[in-house]
C-alpha cells in the first residue's frame, strides 16, 4: 500500500486554503473590501479582514472587537468560533490552514542565511504568545483607549498580517488612504520587515513566539479530533522525526504539545510508520 | 459497556451552544458590521 505522505500535500492545501479564502478578487483590483454574507462567520486562520481578498472575518479582529464594545459582554459567538475549530483541528490550522504561516513557509525555503528551528532563548521565547495574547488581545482591546473609543490593540500594534494583507495592498490602490500614512504604519511595516528577515533564517518565529491564535489553539491540541499518533512499541528511537520536526519536539511530544502544528514532517520520516494521522 | 464521550466532542458541542448563544444575542451582527468596513487599526493608519 502506498504510503500517505503530509508534505507533499501540505503545500498544496495551505495554497488552496489561502486563495479560497481571499478570493474576492475585485478587491485586489479596486481597492474594496468585500462585504458579503460570509463576513458574518470567521475562518479559523490569522486572515486580516481587510484584505481585499478576504471572504470572511478574522478570528482575533473579530475577539477584539467584542472586547472593543463600550459595556463588557462575553464574546460567545467567536469563542464558539475557537472551540469548535479547536475541537477538531488545533494547531493544525497553524500547520496546514493558516495565510501567514504559508507566507513563513515559503520564506523559510529560501535558500539563505543558515537555518535555525527556534531562537536561542526559545524556552522563554515560546511563553510570548501568551504575554500577547493576554497583553495586547485581551487586557489591551478591554482597557486601552484613543479618545473614548477602546482599541483593537493587538491590531493596531502587532499584527503583520494586518501589513501585509490589508495595508499593502489597500494603500497601494487608494491614494485618499495612503495620505494619512503615519508613525503607526511604518512602525507596522518595520515589525513586518523584520518577521520576514526573520523567516528567511527561523521556522516561523511569528508562530512559535508571537501568535495568540496559535497560543489558543495549542490548548486545543491535546485532545482535538485531528493527532499524530505515536506507537511507542514500534518506534526504535532513532528520532528521526524530532530531526525533521520543524518545531524540534520529542516524538512523546509530538500532536500534545502545544507547540506542535501537525504539519506532519515526523510521519513523513519515521522508518518504522510509527507515527500516523488518526483514522 | 458506555462508551465515552471524546474530548473533542464535547468540544465542538460546547462551541455549536456558545454560537447559538452569540446568534441569540446579536453577536454575529457585530462581527458582521465590523468586518465590512476597512479596519484602519489592520492597515496602520487608524
Amino acid at each position: 500500500m502506498k504510503r500517505f505522505s503530509p508534505i507533499r500535500i501540505r503545500l498544496f492545501v495551505q495554497i488552496l486554503y489561502t486563495i479560497v479564502t481571499n478570493g474576492y478578487l475585485y478587491g485586489f483590483f479596486n481597492g474594496k473590501i468585500y462585504k458579503g454574507s460570509l463576513k458574518y462567520a470567521c475562518v479559523p486562520g490569522l486572515n486580516c479582514y481587510s484584505c481585499p481578498g478576504a471572504i470572511a472575518s478574522c478570528p482575533l479582529g473579530a475577539l477584539q472587537a467584542a472586547l472593543n464594545k463600550r459595556n463588557f459582554e462575553v464574546p460567545f459567538a467567536v469563542l464558539g468560533f475557537f472551540f469548535v475549530f479547536g475541537s477538531i483541528f488545533g494547531r493544525f490550522v497553524c500547520g496546514w490552514l493558516c495565510p501567514f504561516g504559508l507566507v513563513q513557509d515559503l520564506l523559510h525555503k529560501i535558500p539563505l542565511f543558515r537555518k535555525k528551528k527556534q531562537l536561542p532563548y526559545h524556552s522563554v521565547l515560546k511563553y510570548g504568545k501568551y504575554v500577547v495574547l493576554f497583553g495586547l488581545v485581551v487586557i489591551g482591546s478591554s482597557f486601552l483607549f484613543t479618545g473614548f473609543a477602546k482599541i483593537p490593540a493587538f491590531c493596531k500594534f502587532l499584527c503583520p498580517s494586518g501589513t501585509l494583507m490589508g495595508a499593502i495592498p489597500l494603500l497601494s490602490m487608494d491614494e485618499q488612504l495612503r495620505s494619512q500614512v503615519g508613525g503607526l504604519f511604518y512602525w507596522k511595516l518595520g515589525i513586518l520587515i523584520a518577521l520576514v528577515l526573520l523567516s528567511i533564517k527561523v521556522y516561523r518565529p511569528f508562530c512559535q513566539y508571537f501568535c495568540p491564535l496559535g497560543a489558543i489553539y495549542g490548548w486545543f491540541n491535546r485532545f482535538s479530533l485531528v493527532q499524530i499518533h505515536w506507537e511507542k512499541d514500534t518506534c526504535i528511537s532513532c528520532m528521526a522525526c524530532q530531526r525533521a520536526c520543524p518545531v524540534n519536539l520529542p516524538p512523546e511530544k509530538i500532536s500534545v504539545s502545544v507547540e506542535c502544528i501537525k504539519c506532519g514532517q515526523c510521519v513523513d520520516v519515521c522508518p518504522k510508520r510509527c507515527l500516523h494521522f488518526r483514522k | 459497556m458506555k462508551r465515552k464521550i471524546p474530548y473533542w466532542c464535547i468540544g465542538v458541542g460546547l462551541g455549536v451552544l456558545l454560537l447559538v448563544i452569540g446568534f441569540q444575542e446579536e453577536q454575529f451582527k457585530d462581527l458582521y458590521q465590523k468586518a465590512v468596513i476597512i479596519c484602519l487599526e489592520c492597515i496602520g493608519i487608524g
